[in-house]
């Protein structure tokens, strides 16, 4: 069993669908994946069940998805963890890198969107990366699906521990070493071999309530009812205090010593040219969002979006409409050659099949327009831009920026616009974006007036 | 000579370290998972069109930060 992690939008659903051949739908917001995605895949005759686990920026367990995450990764006993990075911003892809090699070593490190780095004129020295990090490195592109295969090589290898697993190991300031020393015997007694002491000891001294829990589900027993540990962890907190650490210094001193690791990690690594289409696009965002060309750009895309939406739809409609309805006849002669009760057939066919026809003739074409629109500003990365033009005033009504974002998806389709909303991170303002949305007319409310002009029933001779 | 400001009063174009995180609870803890510790540079790149919020880069990302939480940023710069 691989779990794959990684961080948000680095394409890990890629490399699972890539792997496991499972078209699970890849979206492009945080937390896409909130439960755990399975898929098998067999390469050179073995079997792998591939778990997809939440993309998540680190394992402390800030937010649902980092729980999730940690706790397959704790407690699923996956054989190999493999960690999807970004090749464009490594050094920050690290950070969960070394959370995760923390946890356990055997892990694989896949740099994804080698070709986009490539573009970026981002050079990466993996060799020198996998010799520091002291697990395999493997580059991928796996939207074209390069690398993949020497990925699931390097899989095998670490499975069959051909690749001696020695590890980089974070090392943190003296006192919070000393810390773990005094915890990690009496934890490893305890919890035994099937899970990371000296981790575990650090997040006691942490104090993760919320792997506490996890931990206690997966043990059955409290482990803080066990005298020893209460004992041992009292003593080192203790010498922890007397040494002026306090419980916010401990959590600035752990995430500064990983961020300061990654960036040991990376340095030499990461070669970054400037290239001519980087400062190309430098200038395309400084049109895109500069005060004077900021909104008139904005208004005028979202604006074309719109106009093609409204009157593009138009001419299919026509013909769908136009088509189904004939086929609504045909069934009816249908229908009536084999002498099915007036009744029935004014039911199937003028009630059920009539509406049916209605909605898909309607709704279906401006959808079909809308969202392959959308998708493309989404792929451009224009849609960030617009939250960043609007958010001032959507703070205004105490909203946040990404809501125009949704509010636009509702121009849509409500449903996809809520669901969208989880890009928002503030709950507050989350909530106001999902109960909001309702009041944007998706493409089924708004009915232009010209639309009323293929009205079928207008004209249309009743035949019974 | 190093002087100690609030990242919000970084002008497009400047660049500066930080020197103190004073934002507490999920937003520091966000901020840190994004790199922003003591130490780390950080680049003014562009103002949105109303001013705020402002994109930053930061390890090599795009960052944009409301003033409100970039006021809680202290950063040292050689001005």
């Amino acid at each position: 069993m691989i779990a794959l992690a990684g961080n948000p939008n680095v394409g890990k659903s890629t490399v699972f669908n890539e792997l496991t051949g499972m078209n699970q739908h890849t979206g492009n917001w945080p937390g896409k994946t909130v439960t755990n995605a399975q898929g098998t895949c067999t390469y050179r005759g073995r079997p792998f069940i591939l778990v997809d686990i939440p993309g998540c920026y680190s394992l402390m367990a800030h937010s649902a998805e980092e729980e999730v995450a940690r706790d397959f990764l704790c407690f699923g006993h996956p054989d190999a963890v493999v960690v999807v990075c970004d090749a464009t911003c490594l050094e920050r892809n690290m950070n969960l890198v070394l959370q995760a090699l923390e946890i356990t070593n055997r892990v694989v490190v896949c740099v994804n969107l080698m070709d986009e780095a490539e573009r970026k004129g981002i050079r990466l020295d993996l060799e020198r990366m996998s010799e520091r990090l002291g697990v395999p490195v493997v580059p991928a592109a796996a939207r074209s699906h390069k690398g993949l295969d020497d990925l699931m090589d390097a899989v095998c290898r670490q499975l069959d521990g051909k690749d001696a697993p020695s590890s980089i190991q974070v090392s943190y300031i003296r006192p919070i070493e000393d810390a773990i020393a005094m915890l990690q015997p009496s934890v490893a007694t305890i919890y035994g071999e099937s899970l990371n002491a000296r981790w575990l000891s650090l997040r006691l001294l942490d104090h993760d309530d919320s792997l506490l829990r996890s931990l206690n589900d997966a043990l059955g027993f409290d482990l803080l009812e066990k005298e020893e540990i209460v004992r041992k962890l009292q003593e080192a907190k203790q010498c922890l205090h007397s040494r002026g650490i306090s419980q916010e210094d401990l959590r600035d001193q752990i995430v500064s010593s990983i961020v300061r690791t990654a960036e040991k990690v990376c340095t030499g690594v990461v070669v970054h040219e400037k290239t001519k289409r980087e400062l190309r696009d430098q200038k395309i965002d400084r049109i895109l969002t500069s005060k004077w060309t900021g909104f008139p750009v904005m208004l005028l895309l979202l604006g074309v979006i719109f106009w093609l939406t409204i009157t593009g739809a138009n001419y299919p409609s026509e013909l769908l409409s136009e088509g189904l309805f004939w086929l609504q006849d045909r069934l009816m002669d249908g229908f009536i050659a084999i002498g099915v009760p007036a009744w029935l057939r004014s039911m199937l066919v003028e009630g059920v099949y009539r509406v049916l026809a209605w909605v898909v003739s309607v709704m279906l074409p401006p959808m079909a327009i809308f969202f392959p629109l959308f998708t493309l500003l989404e792929d451009l990365g224009y849609l960030p831009r617009v939250a960043f033009n609007l958010d001032k005033y959507f703070k205004k009504a105490h909203a946040c920026g990404k809501q125009a974002l949704t509010m636009c998806m509702g121009f849509g389709c409500n449903a996809a616009g809520i669901v969208g909303c989880r890009i928002i991170d503030s709950p507050r303002e989350r909530l106001i974006a999902m109960i909001t949305n309702s009041f944007v007319p998706c493409n089924g409310r708004f009915a232009p007036p010209h639309k009323g002009e293929t009205n079928p029933f207008r004209g249309r001779t009743q035949r019974i | 000579m190093i002087q100690i400001d609030s990242l919000a009063n970084l002008q497009v174009g400047e660049r500066a370290r930080v020197a103190s995180l004073l934002s507490r609870g999920s937003m520091r803890r966000r901020l840190q998972d994004i790199g922003l510790i003591e130490g780390t540079e950080v680049e003014c790149v562009q103002k949105s069109p109303a001013g705020d919020p402002v994109a930053y880069r930061i390890r090599g990302a795009l960052i944009a930060l409301r003033s409100e939480d970039s006021s809680n940023i202290l950063v040292a710069s050689n001005g």
